[in-house]
């Protein structure tokens, strides 16, 4: 180097890499993918601000404990394919938990690039969407060795992220896996619940798929409580062990007047008819949906996000989110209300919905509110609503989606002799075990923990595996 | 799984299936529904099974055409499959020895009826049962009905066959002679079932319906098929099919039934245009 050179420095700083996505505009009139994923450049560009940490605190955000340092550094080596199956040895469902997973407050908000506000986190979730993706849509057919089988079996109720993730952990031990699915489709509430413009189904089938050649077995129309119950599968089946994995799906409904006027919607029941029973297609598919003109919709969570934007999607003229509290209270991540704005969702902030008012026919045309403003913290930490005595308002509309969460669906914990529920329903079983009070039954996901996201599901479903696997004497 | 073994066309626009269901046969209860998908874009409709045969693993089913997918239903052949069929669901009928039980049944609605009847019957029941139907071209299962009942009444509105009038007029005409009677169970169109409460609440009778809401999945998860049964919400899936007659609110029902007649119509619009399935049969034929 001639000493006319400038001497390097500092290495430049590289920003964090965004994502491609489709125009808010376009994208609020169709389903297609709103994210569309790195190209190589951007991810090798993105891969390479990862610091490669010795003790990397990215990891304990984690509730799979994804290697995430080791994905990284052979994203940076050029060796996709070996990145994904260091993934996969901890996460069996990557494409989606590179979608759905809010990185942001896990693994992404522990990373050191992005700490104490040097600069922004590396964006291990789009990476390993990029990766999974790429590994998906490169299949060598190589597969890792698995284990002789063990002769052990374990029956799974229900198909969405614990028992998928569980049978994918299970299977790579030689333990065999049936997973029993009520619907017709496998994915629980990543086919019912999501909407394909935020995880497409074909991605959710390819995820499926990869268990089933790893030797999963699937039962779909298998409604668990009702054709069989849980001590048929251990009595009968002989399996060895069961985990329960049936999520949180019973609505919950405000218990407000005019509830249960035509037009009112729960958001399971909405995004149930536009996502798996493709309303959207309407009538090439048969099931329909009331393609609102005025869309309300109750609550402030990702649910109460894609029942706003699949509104858009199906032809509403206006979306409006009415929540109790402001926008700082929002407990949707970011990124989906900022999609949600974007694509022109009104939120009606600081109001609670007191009554819904409806025609002599039996259709909703109105919501009545209550305005509200913020008290002292609740037990949740957050402050609490208050009315405003005497202001209240009044929405016109046509179709109203109640988002406000889901409690336990009772068919399997009372169809379960001796299984221990505490008072809102849920099955009592260890957060770190996902132990019941029945012997060889575990339990994980919501219908444990109540309403809650993707990646704690598939976390419950990996810590129950390995409490299971212990139990078997596997390791 | 799911194949249609025998069909035959029972009344007018109605049909009936044996159906190779091996697992749901043994399951199931009286009372119980099943909810089946046509095809890969149809729509799941619920249905109860009429009647089940647990050695060779079948069900069977009874529908009437009214919209695109029990339209398509009729289209569909022997040895065709259907592409889903989930259940046993819904909470099995209470079956006990009651005594003297009355089964009121209307049109379509004799087909849940029949394993009802036939469970309360081998429970030891004294069974009664009124069948009705408009005319006499749309009763269905009266023999099935008559094997497994102790005495059967058969009503139509026109007078075609049987007593001439209702089947509230039947039951009414039990009452006023005094007949014992410790449950009546009724099914059938919404307003028949209403009218039956109306006349069982004044003679203070138990009564049980088996209600038709619309659902989606069956399981409790989508919230569809909600219906208010005295004065609270309940899922018609998981709470019922079955409920207190007395207490259920059958306006909000017939209103909430009412919800998609639009495009029910669409549908059916769209499936006369682009039929699917076998061919052979054709709605509306013999």
């Amino acid at each position: 180097m001639s000493d006319l050179e400038p001497k390097p420095t500092k290495k430049p700083k590289i920003p964090r890499q965004k994502m491609p996505e489709q125009d808010p505009i376009q994208r609020a009139h169709n389903f297609y993918e709103v994210a569309l994923g790195y190209e190589n450049d951007l991810a090798l560009l993105e891969a390479s601000r990862c610091l490669q940490c010795k003790k990397p605190s990215c990891m304990k955000g984690c509730p799979v404990e994804v290697d995430i340092p080791d994905f990284i550094q052979l994203v940076k080596s050029g060796d996709l394919m070996g990145a994904a199956w260091k993934i996969k040895e901890k996460n069996s469902l990557p494409r989606i938990a590179g979608r759905v997973c809010p990185q942001e407050s896990q693994c992404e908000s522990k990373c050191v690039v992005g700490a104490k506000g040097k600069g922004e986190p590396c964006a291990i979730g789009r990476l390993e969407r990029y990766v999974a993706d790429y590994a998906a849509t490169h299949d060598d057919g190589k597969r890792p060795e698995l284990p002789k089988p063990t002769g052990l079996k374990v029956g799974v109720v229900g198909s969405g992220p614990a028992g998928l993730t569980l049978a994918g952990a299970l299977i790579k031990k030689g333990v065999g896996v049936t997973v029993f699915e009520a619907l017709h489709e496998l994915g629980g509430v990543l086919v019912y619940g999501i909407p394909e413009f935020r995880l497409p189904k074909a991605i959710v089938r390819s995820e499926v798929d990869e268990l089933r050649k790893l030797g999963v077995e699937f039962k779909t129309n298998w409604v668990i409580g009702r054709i069989e119950t849980v001590d048929d599968l251990l009595e009968k089946r002989k399996y060895d062990g069961v985990f329960i994995g049936s999520g949180a799906g019973a609505p919950l409904f405000l218990k407000i007047p005019g509830e249960n006027l035509n037009g009112v919607y729960s958001a399971n029941e909405f995004l149930t008819r536009a996502n798996l029973m493709k309303a959207y297609m309407f009538p090439q598919a048969d099931t329909p949906v009331a393609k609102g003109r005025r869309v309300v919709v109750f609550g402030g969570g990702n649910v109460a996000m894609d029942s706003a934007r699949t509104a858009l999607r199906l032809g509403a003229e206006e979306v409006t989110i009415v929540y109790r509290r402001t926008m700082d209270e929002l407990p949707a991540r970011t990124e989906e209300v900022h999609h949600a704005i974007e694509e022109g969702v009104k939120f009606q902030l600081l109001n609670s919905p007191t009554e819904i008012v409806g025609n002599d026919s039996g259709w909703a045309i109105a919501v009545n509110l209550q305005k509200m403003q913020l008290g002292e913290p609740d037990a949740s930490g957050r402050r609490r609503p208050v009315a405003i005595p005497g202001d209240t308002a009044q929405i016109e509309c046509d179709t109203i989606i109640v988002a406000i969460g889901n409690g336990a669906n009772p068919l399997v914990p009372t169809s379960t002799k001796n299984l221990e529920t505490n008072k809102w329903g849920n099955i009592v079983a260890d957060l770190e075990t996902g132990t019941t009070s029945r012997d060889r039954v575990w339990a994980g996901g919501d219908i444990v923990t109540g309403a809650a996201t993707v990646i704690l599901a598939m976390g419950a479903g990996r810590k129950a595996a390995l409490a299971m696997l212990n139990t078997f004497g596997i390791s | 799984m799911f194949e249609i073994l025998e069909k035959e066309r029972i009344g007018p626009g109605v049909n009936r299936a044996v159906i190779s269901a091996p697992e749901i046969a043994a399951a199931h209860r009286p009372g119980q529904f099943i909810i089946l998908r046509t095809h890969k874009d149809g729509e799941r409709i619920p249905l109860t099974v009429a009647d089940k045969d647990t050695e060779k693993g079948t069900i069977t089913l009874v529908w009437q055409e009214v919209g695109a997918t029990t339209y398509y239903m009729s289209t569909m052949c022997i040895g065709e499959k259907f592409q889903d069929i989930c259940g046993p669901l819904g909470k099995p009928t209470h079956i006990e020895n009651f005594g003297t039980v009355v089964g009121v049944g209307g049109g379509i609605g004799v087909a849940p009826l029949y394993p009802i009847t036939k469970g309360l019957h081998d429970a030891g029941n004294h069974m009664v049962s009124i069948i009705g139907a408009r005319t006499e071209g749309l009763l269905i299962m009266t023999e099935d009905i008559r094997k497994v009942s102790d005495e059967l009444i058969i009503s139509t509105d026109d007078g075609s066959f049987g007593v001439h009038g209702f089947v509230t007029q039947v039951l009414q005409g039990l009452i006023d002679k005094g007949t014992k009677i410790d449950l009546v169970v009724a099914i059938g169109p919404v307003p028949m079932m209403k009218a039956v409460c109306n006349v069982t609440r004044k003679a203070s009778l138990p009564t049980v319906v088996s209600l038709n809401p619309i659902m989606v999945d069956g399981t409790g998860m989508c919230g569809a098929c909600r219906v208010e049964v005295a004065g609270k919400t309940l899922f018609g899936c998981v709470d019922g099919p079955e409920f207190d007659g007395l207490q259920v609110d059958f306006d909000l029902l017939m209103k909430r039934l009412a919800m998609y007649k639009g495009p029910e119509l669409i549908a059916l619009n769209n499936f006369r245009e682009t039929p699917r399935g076998c061919q052979c049969t054709f709605p509306g034929g013999a």
